[in-house]
């Protein structure tokens, strides 16, 4: 992919395609050969001539919805949702007026030219994700440009107490989930002599609706390269390892020829940069195993064993992998390195808040105007986050919970959209920072379904070490199944509170005392559903398909035939000028038509009760 | 250690190898060889091994034990924890459907039934032809494009019922599943 040559001095534009696996999965690779082919195929009549034209595959912008995005710089025009006969009329715009079909058009539908004005972009704080999107990130040489592996000629200058020291001072806490002090950890794991000590880069994310580990993976993996080569420095490592998940396929190539143009350069290898010092790192793939993001876990996986945690009466920087004191940090957290040591600590700690410093990257999904991978100071509240930058709720729904911190993580009610965000203050709401998942729910997701829908996650990825994990969470399931199915009886309410407070006391990892957050804060902010279920036997959110069919109202249908078309049975009719209706006897509730209608005429009631055999 | 790996399986008495044909046992030494014989390997050669093979054969674990030096025992445990590997055979096309949080808000357990019945198969199945098999997994990482769908190594994202038919057909085709639109 990167055909550039260092030596030559860089082409005066670059053309910068998007090549996440987003855009990629919305066909990104063939708008890049179309601008390719237009490029040539202006030749000599071009304005800007081709070989004043560069073009660059980047990472992800995280906008992946409206991919693939296309940049042009410096003259700074962003282009949404091209596609390959799009390239023509592209390259034809280049140093002239942008070609306005494809520029954003935010909430006041005027178009916008530059990135940095986009709603979505705008209120953004890049560290982490500073280079993804700007860069090749199979081209070293782009890296070295935007400042790489400064921090690492810095580092080998300094005594590994003073890097340490730098990252103390700049507050980082552990991105995967726990917030653990980053600079402490090292402090501890450096304070142990035996060796061979070893750094590990946690890149299993599993967690559903997190994907800010494999956008930097994938859009720049030297950043993460160059932090866990800072922290072996710090920590007196001579050997690492990247744990990515096997289903990452895009990171995994990436972060292989990370490594290898970053040994072919000096960075890494048997002496690096001429210091003498040494780090050989390596990859191991993941197993498809939720619980080997674990660091235990993770580190036994590594080892080749069955990924399964174990007590941490002995931390890891004492003994973790083969028993040899160990560092384990996140792939964000690592991303992040380079720039405390480039900048000082004391920069970093300027962002963010009094006990969470810096910035993390969210990944909002759900029901969202703008879905993506945003990068946020610490301490932005969650309506900034939803409203300004995710323009809002789909539809213009009520907003009604935001998930976060993956399955494990709670649920936070429309009541709480001033909390500013950070670790402390979602721990203290019964939710978690987690890895950054944010995933926005309305009116219309049934929060006994959701909880149902985790629990069902959890307990199929409960590794089984811990009989209350395994067998309680087992329980939890049939319970909320039960209730979601209409079979739900007094006492479950209880019952899972009660269930819940062992699972928590009793796992030894912290995959089973978070297991049942999804449950207990759902119980706590949305009790009223849940006993909607169990006493009538309905779902407010008309989501439960044993409980509900949908109806549509006559006086609100318009008779557009857009229900028609959603449905996947076939069995709504009508005609203009005609309400539309469903056969309730066929219905499955599956919301295909409620979704679709845009005058919220199809409506979910409850249904006639059978006997249902459980 | 190498030796025994390459040596030709012993006429009668190693009958454990027996079903593994010259081929698949080429395809399975070329594996081996690509890893030192330490048993911290054993993953990551029985992912290769389920990438080669579409599940771990029996007639496999014999000499990939005796490879890295663990226990035929402690391979299994491997083979039974680890979701990406298997024992059974797959399909030759695998038909992943995210079912993360965003896929599962977006109807991703409508697709698992549209395509259940396209194929007629329940997830963790595979079709009688042994052309598809069908994984619910969770999040892929590409929640901007819920609900997704991944045949072998390509995305389809914002996925419709509509739409699942003619994907599955292109996998169909006996050239096999290019998708080059």
């Amino acid at each position: 992919m990167s055909k550039a040559n260092a030596s030559q001095s860089a082409p005066a534009r670059q053309l910068l395609i998007c090549c996440g696996t987003g855009c990629l999965a919305n066909k990104a690779a063939a708008v890049a050969e179309a601008l390719e082919a237009a490029i040539q195929a202006a030749g000599a009549n071009a304005v800007v001539q081709p070989d004043a034209l560069q073009l660059k595959r980047t990472g992800c912008n995280g906008f992946c919805e409206n991919g693939p995005i296309v940049k042009i710089h410096p003259d700074d025009v962003s282009y949404y949702k091209v596609k390959p006969e799009h390239a023509e009329a592209i390259i034809a715009s280049i140093g002239g007026e942008p070609y306005q079909a494809l520029l954003y058009r935010g909430d006041d539908k005027q178009p916008v030219t530059r990135q940095q004005d986009n709603p979505f972009y705008a209120p953004q704080h890049k560290v982490a994700l500073r280079n993804i999107g700007q860069i090749d990130p199979l081209a070293i040489e782009d890296y070295l440009t935007s400042g790489g592996y400064q921090a690492l000629r810095k580092a080998l200058a300094m005594p590994p107490a003073r890097i340490i020291e730098e990252v103390i001072a700049s507050g980082l806490r552990g991105r995967g989930g726990a917030g653990f002090p980053t600079g402490i950890k090292w402090q501890t794991c450096a304070g142990y002599q035996p060796t061979p000590k070893y750094v590990v880069c946690n890149g299993d994310e599993g967690d559903p609706g997190a994907f800010m580990d494999r956008s930097i993976l994938e859009g720049d993996p030297h950043s993460v390269v160059e932090g866990l080569t800072i922290a072996a420095l710090a920590i007196g490592a001579e050997r690492g390892f990247f744990y990515i998940r096997d289903e990452y396929g895009l990171a995994l190539h990436n972060v292989q020829a990370a490594i290898q143009a970053a040994t072919a350069a000096g960075y890494l290898g048997d002496d690096i940069l001429g210091s003498g010092r040494k780090l050989h790192l390596e990859i191991v793939r993941g197993g498809g195993a939720f619980v080997c993001g674990e660091s235990t876990a993770l580190m036994a996986s590594i080892e080749g064993k069955v990924g399964e945690p174990r007590a941490k009466y002995v931390r890891s920087a004492e003994r973790g992998l083969w028993d040899m004191p160990t560092v384990l940090n996140n792939v964000e957290t690592l991303a992040n390195i380079p720039y405390i040591i480039a900048n000082g600590g004391a920069a970093y700690a300027k962002l963010g808040t009094e006990g969470s410093k810096g910035t993390k990257v969210f990944s909002l999904v759900g029901k969202v105007n703008r879905t993506g991978l945003v990068e946020v100071e610490m301490g932005a509240t969650l309506r900034h986050l939803i409203y300004d930058i995710g323009g809002g709720i789909k539809r213009n729904r009520p907003f009604k919970a935001v998930q976060t911190g993956g399955p494990s993580g709670g649920c936070i009610p429309a009541e709480m959209l001033d909390l500013a965000v950070d670790f402390d203050s979602l721990t203290a709401k019964g939710a978690m920072m987690g890895s950054g998942g944010m995933i926005v729910m309305d009116d219309h997701d049934c929060m006994v379904e959701v909880a149902r829908y985790y629990v069902n996650f959890l307990s199929e990825e409960s590794c089984g070490k811990c009989t209350p994990c395994r067998e309680g969470l087992r329980q939890m399931l049939r319970i909320l199944t039960d209730i979601t199915e209409g079979r739900g009886q007094q006492g479950d309410i209880e019952l899972l509170e009660r269930l819940a407070n062992t699972i928590k006391d009793a796992s030894l990892c912290a995959l089973g005392k978070s297991a049942p957050n999804p449950v207990l804060s759902t119980i706590k902010h949305f009790r009223a559903e849940y006993e909607a279920h169990i006493n009538e036997h309905s779902c407010p959110a008309g989501v439960c398909s044993a409980l509900c069919v949908y109806t549509i109202a006559a006086e609100s249908c318009t008779s557009c035939s857009a229900c028609k078309r959603a449905c996947p049975l076939g069995i709504i009719s009508g005609e203009k000028g005609v309400p539309y209706s469903i056969d309730s006897e066929r219905c499955i509730a599956c919301g295909s038509c409620r979704d679709a209608c845009r005058f919220d005429a199809v409506r979910p009631i409850k249904k006639e009760r059978q006997v249902v055999a459980s | 250690m190498e030796t025994t790996v390459a040596s030709p399986p012993a006429p009668a008495a190693d009958s454990i190898n027996d079903s593994l044909s010259p081929n698949d046992l080429a395809g399975l030494t070329a594996i081996l060889a690509k890893y030192p014989a330490e048993k911290r390997f054993s993953l990551a050669i029985l992912q290769d091994l389920q990438r080669q093979f579409n599940y771990i054969p029996e007639g496999a674990m014999q000499l990939v034990k005796e490879h890295v030096g663990t226990t035929v025992g402690q391979l299994y445990a491997l083979a039974t924890f680890y979701k990406a590997l298997s024992l059974a055979p797959k399909g030759q096309h695998i038909i992943k459907l995210c079912d993360g949080t965003a896929c599962h808000m977006r109807g991703a357990n409508n697709l698992v039934g549209e395509v259940g019945r396209i194929l007629n198969i329940a997830p963790g199945e595979r079709t009688e032809d042994g052309l598809f098999s069908l994984e619910l997994v969770n999040c892929v990482g590409s929640c901007a494009l819920a609900p997704v769908l991944i045949i072998d190594e390509t995305y389809y994202g914002k996925v419709t019922m509509e739409q699942l038919p003619s994907i599955i057909n292109e996998y169909r085709q006996p050239t096999g599943g290019e998708t080059d639109e």
